[in-house]
């Protein structure tokens, strides 16, 4: 192979996810504060929902109780079923469809949506044998769903989305908020 | 020389002539090929003029027995002087019946099939500037020539009958056949070759004149199929009717078959797709290893497009080493086809001067079945990479020990999410039979794979959010990403 230049070891050439994938952002779901998402779009405008940093499940060393993909009496995401190169069969998501919910140890509760449109590819089974993943590895493989949008939708999810630069602004924004309460 | 004409064919031959056939149509139906241009004689023949013309091919036929039509063989007649007819009146009828255009061919064995036409032919295949040993010649004809061969055979059939004498319609020798037959030699002659070849001259005629006479046979109605004599005759005249124009030649058309050309190559380069990258018109990235071969190919055989194929492909950023992957490409209607040992090199070292990305050897001429055997055992092979590999936790010796240690590791691979949009979303157990390491720094060393085809590589390094099982994270215990992969194609038989 060709000789290798020294490599700064301090500093890591960009990740799979920096070199692939846009982090696009939802902050407080559905109005609930810092119940954040973060979207993963790969450049072949397949989607990963994950856990944006802030979330609070990540927060304040909670540990999961459980994970239930099993959103209703007549729908489970674990049933999701996709056939063919087109995925048939898929169960199709809104903005606001859920995908899991999240039971902690404390008792709270955290449900996560989908944030995107969309049809589900699959959900993350690894979580469920060990939940511990979601709180090591959110970002990769503590992730939570695979959505694939519509082609002619594929540009147009991304308008209620926010970028890195514009969430980081959001959050904070929030610590500014905390700090200047009496 | 005379006809080979027996008395029972000369009502045919007069039924025919005063229904406006030309000479050669008559003798068609008479189940006999005359290369020359025979009216004169056929009018000696049915008595048309007076005297020993007319004797002279009566007396010879006459205590001949009937017999079934003779085989169509073609007879190669010689040029007739037809220097034993009157001239005057009967030159004056039949110079009127000779530019009459024929009512079955249209024209077609007449002055359409003359040395004139073949030389036409003949000056557009040269302009096309081929490169050939034989032709074979394709003809099109209008569609409304089976109409009315059809109603001239029918037109005749009942004369026939009276005179017990059966006419099937597959004795009939074809307008496309006798066309054949004439056209055939003459081009040749002119050209220099033989039939049955990969070069194809296609000659093709229309006659929009009559192009309404097959309208009637698009009428849908099932009474078509019991009486299809009666529905012929009410739709149809018998004989047909004469035209005033003859049939248009179209232009020529030059077919020379594909020729298939295979090799194998390197790619050097980590920019580089196997096809052109081109997204909503524009180009996303430079070249192509498809188009970096086949340009220089496709130039050399004047060819008009190919189809490219590899057994095979790496990713943009992934280097082929070794001793190359095989590919093969089918060359469209090549104006050259010929090549031999001497000058398929000397295209190889073009095509290798051409650009350092690529490489290409054994470049060579192949059948037809290379194109699909290249594609047989892309699945059985075993592959051999090489990665560079990063990792966040620093490396010790235990950890390069275990992974040289590492036999015939089975993993589960979803399929990728890189390529998940326009895949089946399946999951493939995949074997890595065996890995090298080399360490170069604390964060860094390059991994040896000998692997499965169609193994992921760059998903089993960095696991793919987990959807690869096991993969080189979890078994090294810490983050790991691929900087570079390079494949090495295994050795297998030259094609």
């Amino acid at each position: 192979m060709d000789s290798v230049e020294e490599r700064d070891t301090e500093i890591k050439a960009p990740s799979v996810i920096d070199r692939y994938y846009t982090r696009w952002y939802r902050a407080d779901m559905k109005g609930k504060p810092c119940e954040d998402h973060c979207i993963l779009q790969h450049s072949n405008r397949i989607c990963v929902v994950t856990l944006a940093e802030t979330h609070p499940i990540l927060q304040d060393g909670r540990t999961i109780k459980s994970i239930n993909y099993q959103i209703s009496n007549g729908c489970s995401r674990l049933k999701n079923k996709v056939f063919g190169k087109s995925k048939r069969g898929g169960q199709f998501l809104t903005d606001f469809a859920p995908l899991c919910r999240i039971t902690c140890t404390d008792e709270s509760e955290y449900t996560i949506y989908s944030c995107i449109r969309g049809r589900l590819l699959e959900v993350n089974e690894n979580i469920l044998e060990r939940p511990a993943l979601l709180l090591e590895k959110p970002s990769t493989e503590g992730y939570i769903a695979v959505i694939l949008p519509k082609f002619e939708e594929s540009k147009s999810i991304t308008e209620n989305l926010l970028s890195r630069e514009e969430f980081e602004r959001v959050v904070s924004k929030r610590s500014v908020a905390v700090q200047s309460q009496p | 020389v005379m006809l080979p004409l027996k008395d029972k064919d000369k009502p045919v031959v007069q039924k025919l002539l005063s229904a406006g056939c030309c000479a050669r149509c008559v003798l068609r139906f008479c189940c006999v090929s005359v290369q020359a241009e025979t009216l004169k004689e056929l009018h000696c023949f049915i008595g048309d003029t007076t005297d020993s013309g007319a004797a002279k091919s009566t007396e010879e036929n006459k205590d001949e027995p009937a017999e079934d039509p003779p085989s169509k063989r073609p007879k190669l007649e010689p040029s007739l002087t037809g220097a034993e007819l009157d001239q005057g009146s009967t030159a004056e009828k039949l110079k009127d019946e000779e530019s009459q255009v024929c009512v079955v061919c249209l024209g077609i064995l007449q002055e359409l099939c003359d040395k004139n036409q073949a030389i036409k032919i003949v000056e557009a295949v040269k302009g096309e500037n081929y490169e050939f040993d034989t032709l074979v010649l394709s003809v099109s004809l209008p569609a409304q020539l089976c109409v009315r061969e059809h109603s001239c055979w029918l037109h005749v059939k009942t004369q026939l009958r009276e005179k017990s004498i059966i006419l099937g319609k597959d004795d009939v020798i074809q307008v496309k056949e006798a066309f054949k037959w004439i056209m055939q030699s003459l081009v040749a002659k002119e050209l220099g070759g033989v039939a049955v070849s990969p070069f194809e001259v296609g000659v093709e005629f229309t006659h929009p004149e009559t192009d309404a006479d097959c309208h009637f046979l698009y009428v849908s109605n099932s009474s078509n199929i019991f009486t299809p004599g009666l529905f012929f005759l009410s739709h149809y005249p018998c004989p047909p009717i004469q035209t005033t124009t003859r049939c248009s030649a179209q232009d020529v058309q030059c077919l020379h078959t594909s020729v298939f050309v295979a090799g194998r190559y390197n790619k050097f380069c980590r920019s580089l797709p196997q096809t052109p990258w081109v997204i909503d018109g524009e180009r996303r990235m430079e070249s192509s290893v498809e188009e970096l071969i086949a340009t220089p190919i496709v130039s050399a055989f004047r060819a008009q497009g190919f189809n490219f194929s590899s057994s095979g492909r790496e990713d943009v950023d992934v280097r082929t080493l070794g001793n190359g992957r095989p590919f093969a490409m089918e060359l469209l209607n090549p104006h050259r086809s010929r090549f031999n040992r001497v000058q398929m090199k000397q295209l190889q070292e073009t095509i290798n001067n051409s650009s350092d990305k690529i490489r290409v050897r054994d470049l060579q001429v192949v059948t037809r079945e290379a194109m699909s055997r290249m594609k047989e055992g892309e699945e059985e092979k075993t592959k051999s990479y090489t990665a560079l590999i990063w990792t966040q936790k620093p490396i010790c010796s235990e950890d390069i020990t275990f992974i040289d240690g590492i036999k015939d590791l089975t993993l589960e691979q979803k399929t990728p999410l890189r390529v998940l949009h326009r895949r089946v979303l399946a999951v493939r157990p995949r074997v890595i039979h065996s890995m090298t390491t080399r360490f170069l720094d604390p964060h860094h060393f390059y991994l040896g794979l000998k692997t499965q085809a169609g193994t992921y590589i760059k998903e089993f390094v960095h696991g793919d959010f987990g959807r690869t099982k096991p993969n080189l994270c979890q078994l090294l215990k810490t983050e790991t990403d691929i900087l570079e992969l390079d494949v090495e194609v295994g050795w297998k038989p030259l094609i």
